[in-house]
């Protein structure tokens, strides 16, 4: 569960003041909001990388609010996937399971898990130069979902793809989300996006996050939420 | 403005009495561009002539048996060797302490940045000479003769002295006018040089790198050592490759700091200016020669290794 209470971020002149919102565990949360409005911040407070004035944050059931990110347990995929240049895409896997002192035996076993799940178990030698997009997309989900967060955090993953690599990761992140049973927090401008992905969506307004819609709100034959968005 | 953006440069109008025809308008030609590339190439020729000339005068001057003859003379081998060895010695330190600073800075802000940023460009914007003599004031306050006396204790405790004498060196007794006065004369400048690529390398590096390296798990020091320093390689190599070539350049503050006496303080810009005060070219020209070799073997490594981009 990821539960935002009263966030108040300030970063120079810009500010956002009093955000809460929770995603239930093991749902798929979608937080959207326009360029600038100040998602990606929020994100990164999630994350720990950016410090908070108030306001609580907690992961399954842990006060985050002034934790390290390392103590935080959190898988985070971001724009662009951020691969590091001189690393192998087995390293990538691999990163966050030596820091833990994994032992070589289950280190591999987990890495031949991520590869077949992902679809990248031939690109486990090669570095991020020559990588596709959505290659390197599978890459930084692989990288984050290593060591088993059960809080997985994506900012804007998707916005560098084009429609169909973004269509079949959007089915990836669905299906993986599902398998490993992680509480995603997804950060994206894209309606089409939320509308696949999101049990849970979110909209920042008036640098106020409301919820806006959820799944369980359909009911045969009424315009949900969703619908309405997509008018829009 | 719109209007004015729109309107053809050359538009030529009748707009004599009584003529209502549409003014007509004649299709715009564009100058040839050969007097800009003409001039631009001209100037930047002439000053890659300036260099090429100064190789091949010096390169016309001398002969591999003067370079040879040089050699034979134990006075050169000793500041050949010694230059080696302090320049080595000079960028190894710069490169430990431009790391952290380079870092620091590149990362953080804080309160006084700019005038840290300021003093760190001291050394660069101040004359060599200067530097020397500073060196050389410090280390008659009281602080620096009780560094001066620490770092004499420090030498006969490791029994450095007993070392230098196996391999022939005269024993160090101090800093001012001995072997160490030439590091630190050298690292003084150097270092300054270094520390400005190592912030260009980081600020080259996204912030991003540590951001996810951090979210996995890693410690600041874990993030930097695993993820920032691999990417930084190529900086490195360039900032330590420039603070040697700049440091076997040096001459002013060694002359000031440490000295030119033979077989003691003597690095090689040192040799040129002994043998052209004795009036024996030859020798001052073939050990430039060596000199000249050793700063294009360092460009070389540079730019076969280092930074693709000019961080100076």
């Amino acid at each position: 569960m990821i539960e935002v209470e009263n966030l108040t971020i300030q970063q120079g002149d810009f500010s956002i003041t009093n955000v809460s919102f929770t995603v239930p565990e093991g749902t798929y949360g979608v937080l959207m909001g326009s360029t600038g409005s100040g998602k990606t911040s929020i994100l990164e407070a999630v994350c720990g990388l950016r410090p908070i004035v108030s306001g609580r944050i907690v992961l399954t059931g842990v006060d985050v609010s002034h934790a390290k990110s390392a103590d935080r347990n959190i898988g985070y995929v971001p724009q662009e996937g951020v691969l590091f240049q001189k690393m192998t895409v087995r390293q990538h896997l691999a990163f966050a399971l030596k820091i833990r002192k994994w032992d070589n035996h289950q280190i591999q076993q987990r890495i031949d898990k991520l590869a077949e799940l992902l679809g990248i178990g031939h690109l486990l030698h090669r570095r991020p130069k020559g990588l596709s997009g959505g290659e390197r997309q599978r890459v930084a989900l692989g990288r984050a979902l290593s060591f088993k967060p059960e809080v997985l955090l994506l900012d804007e993953p998707l916005c560098a793809l084009d429609d169909e690599v973004r269509h079949q990761m959007c089915n990836l992140l669905k299906y993986v989300q599902q398998d490993q049973g992680t509480t995603s927090l997804h950060v994206t401008h894209s309606t089409s996006e939320a509308i696949r992905l999101a049990d849970y969506l979110f909209r920042i307004v008036g640098g106020k996050v409301v919820e806006f819609a959820t799944m369980t709100e359909n009911h045969e034959g009424e315009e949900t939420p969703f619908d309405r968005l997509e008018k829009e | 403005m719109t209007d004015k953006l729109n309107e053809p440069n050359d538009v030529r109008t009748d707009y004599s009495a009584g003529n209502t025809s549409t003014p007509s308008i004649q299709r715009r030609k564009v100058g040839s561009d050969l007097p800009f590339f003409t001039v631009f190439l001209v100037l930047s020729f002439s000053y890659l002539l300036l260099i090429i000339s100064l190789l091949i005068a010096d390169a016309s001057f001398t002969s591999l048996q003067d370079i040879g003859r040089a050699f034979e003379s134990k006075e050169i081998r000793y500041s050949f060797m010694l230059s080696m060895v302090s320049c080595t010695l000079a960028s190894a330190v710069s490169l430990l302490i431009a790391i952290p600073i380079g870092y620091l800075m590149s990362r953080f802000n804080f309160t006084g940045k700019n005038l840290i940023d300021g003093i760190l460009d001291i050394p660069i914007v101040l004359p060599p000479l200067v530097i020397g003599l500073s060196l050389l004031i410090l280390f008659q306050t009281g602080f620096g003769r009780s560094l001066d006396k620490t770092f004499s204790l420090i030498v006969d405790k490791i029994g450095l002295n007993n070392l230098l004498e196996m391999i022939g060196v005269k024993p160090i007794r101090g800093i001012t006018y001995e072997l160490p006065s030439v590091i630190l004369a050298q690292f003084s400048v150097a270092c300054a040089f270094a520390v400005r690529t190592m912030r260009v390398t980081f600020d080259q590096i996204s912030k991003r790198f540590e951001s996810v390296a951090l979210t996995l798990g890693c410690r600041r020091d874990q993030a930097f050592r695993y993820v920032v320093l691999p990417e930084a390689i190529p900086g490195i190599i360039t900032a330590g490759t420039l603070a040697w070539a700049r440091s076997l350049g040096e001459f002013g503050p060694i002359l000031v700091f440490s000295g030119a006496t033979r077989m003691k303080t003597e690095v090689l810009p040192t040799t040129v200016f002994l043998e052209l005060s004795i009036g024996d070219v030859e020798a001052a020209v073939a050990v430039s020669m060596i000199m000249v070799v050793a700063a294009f073997l360092v460009l070389g490594l540079t730019r076969v290794l280092g930074l693709r981009t000019n961080t100076i």
